[in-house]
């Protein structure tokens, strides 16, 4: 596992930070990296996408972490990859390509937090309504709703 | 959800493909799945499964729930084996802390995981069957899992809701009589398990339905991040419980089921071995059950209990916040997984070091597993698509939570 982490840092220098959370290894990783690491890493044997979400920190710049947690066959371990985003349009590059659990784990990031990733082959809402208004799992959306309850039949 | 043009127009004949919907409201969907299928007469030319039936926002709900209160959402995901969600979410909690539970509740965790295993298994069995048409296993299946959740009631006092691990321990120990309860249903199963068996094993139309149908390689399942006995019909032994051990599992004596074909045959044969499996864990846990302390004697961890609360003022202080800022968490993220019946269970949770959790992410296996089914029916018949949805073992409240 520390020889992978090693080619890892060697192979990606600075774009590429790693470090211990408890007991799990956290890599940050450059957004416009993220495609060729995830790439990098497996090919060395993290065979499985296991999850990919992100999370709003809301007051930080840049304001979203997006989480791919990886899983080595051989090793049976766990990596996490943090990359942060920000800006007006948050975007990623989409890892669909790389490993296709990835297609609706960024449709249902997308939905809930609104960030794009880009090349995705049909980036749309997974479990929200398509018209709805918002990404509810973003800090500054309301736990609540004030609005009227939408029409039970769609015209 | 977007309508999405399915399926290409036939270029000599100029004939679009039929499609169909099947769901949301079909019983062979197990739930609200709506897959959108483009025919050629029986065959399916295009697939598309779409979720969001059932979406309730869970993972946004918890933003406003304390450590203990989040819990209970942790029911309502897989409601077919709560226990093994709840267990993934306390493990993730108490890994934040940094708490380790007496090995009594180890082992209680353990046998109440496998016994919601056997009982997820059991529905699964028994709606598979009559997707194909076969009614009686349903009503033999059933009538075992009653058993079981009659069991989580004793101890729980719930059936279908337990939410019976709680942060640094469980809600009660075992009542008294528990064991002669729980023995008579270990008794009297593995005689149903042989009757499942002589019911399916050799029934030709069961065996017609099954063997071929809905076939993913390992590779594949492995890109599509399968987990769970759909992987391990694939020819993988991955189990968290022997790969990556959690509450004492390093203890116990048990093999991991697996197949080598893919097909929607060997996730059956693999759930059926992986039943006896779970009886064989939940005797070890019988018989090795340590005595002592059933949760962490922390009141800033677990709740101080009734009698205490009467006798004691720090007691009374200690409850009053649990109960209304709830316990504090450290600052940190975490992930942690467990084995449930479907596959991987993984919370990954940020805490800000407040009460309540800034971020609860739940990696649901459904969701995941369910991804994959156009693979599995591309260019089959219409009806295989019900025995591949059955074999997939998917539960809606997991896959929208």
């Amino acid at each position: 596992m520390n020889e992978i982490l090693e080619k890892l840092q060697e192979t990606f220098g600075d774009r590429v930070s790693i470090s211990q959370s408890l007991d799990q290894t956290v890599a940050h990783v450059a957004a416009g990296e993220i495609v060729s690491v995830v790439t990098f890493l497996k090919s060395q044997g993290f065979r499985m996408l296991i999850d990919l979400s992100a999370v709003d920190w809301l007051t930080r710049e840049p304001r979203f972490d997006v989480v791919y947690v990886l899983y080595h066959l051989e090793h049976r371990q766990w990596l996490r990859l943090l990359v942060q985003v920000g800006g007006e349009e948050p975007q990623v590059p989409s890892i669909a390509h790389v490993f296709a659990a990835a297609n609706w784990a960024e449709r249902e990031c997308y939905d809930m937090f609104g960030i794009r990733f880009r090349g995705h082959p049909d980036l749309q809402r997974i479990l929200m309504p398509d018209d709805w208004q918002g990404h509810p799992l973003r800090k500054d959306y309301p736990l609540t709703g004030t609005d009227p309850l939408p029409p039970l039949v769609r015209e | 959800m977007a309508d999405t043009e399915l399926g290409k127009v036939d270029p000599e004949t100029g004939l679009k493909p039929m499609v169909i919907n099947l769901g949301p409201q079909h019983p062979s969907t197990h739930g609200v799945l709506r897959v959108r299928l483009a025919l050629d007469g029986e065959q399916i030319r295009a697939c598309e499964p779409v979720i969001g039936y059932l979406h309730t926002g869970i993972e946004k709900n918890y933003e406003d729930l304390t450590f203990n209160q989040g819990i209970l959402l942790t029911d309502r995901m897989d409601y077919l084996s709560p226990i093994t969600s709840n267990l993934g979410y306390v493990l993730a909690v108490e890994k934040l802390l940094g708490v380790e539970v007496p090995r009594r509740c180890q082992y209680i965790r353990v046998l109440f995981a496998e016994l919601s295993r056997i009982a997820s298994h059991l529905v699964w069995l028994g709606t598979s069957a009559m997707d194909m048409g076969a009614m009686s296993p349903f009503f033999y299946c059933l009538q075992q899992r009653e058993l079981i959740l009659d069991l989580i009631e004793a101890a729980a006092g719930t059936r279908m809701n337990p939410s019976y691990f709680r942060v640094g321990g469980l809600l009660n120990d075992l009542p008294p009589g528990f064991m002669e309860r729980l023995q008579k249903f270990l008794d009297g199963f593995p005689a149903w398990l042989r009757e499942y068996h002589r019911l399916l094993d050799r029934n030709p139309i069961w065996l017609d339905r099954l063997k071929g149908t809905g076939v993913i390689t390992l590779d594949q399942a492995l890109d599509y991040g399968w987990t769970g006995p759909a992987l391990r019909a694939s020819g993988t032994d991955r189990d968290l419980r022997k790969w990556n051990p959690y509450s004492s599992y390093e203890d116990f004596d048990f093999e991991v089921a697996t197949a080598q074909d893919g097909d929607v045959y060997a996730r059956y044969t693999v759930r059926l071995r992986e039943m006896e499996e779970s009886l064989k864990i939940i005797r070890q846990a019988i018989e090795n059950l340590p005595e002592g302390e059933w949760h962490v004697d922390n009141w800033k961890i677990y709740p101080p209990n009734k009698a205490d609360i009467g006798r004691n003022m720090e007691a009374l202080i200690y409850h009053f916040k649990h109960f209304t800022e709830g316990m504090q968490v450290p600052v940190g993220e975490t992930y942690a997984a467990v084995e449930g019946p479907k596959g991987e269970i993984g919370y990954y949770i940020v805490s800000d070091g407040s009460g309540k959790p800034y971020r609860v992410r739940v990696r649901g296996p459904s969701f995941y597993n369910v991804q994959a089914l156009p693979l599995l029916v591309q260019d089959r018949m219409l009806a295989d698509v019900v025995a591949a949805i059955g074999s997939i073992d998917i539960v809606l409240g997991e896959v929208d939570r």
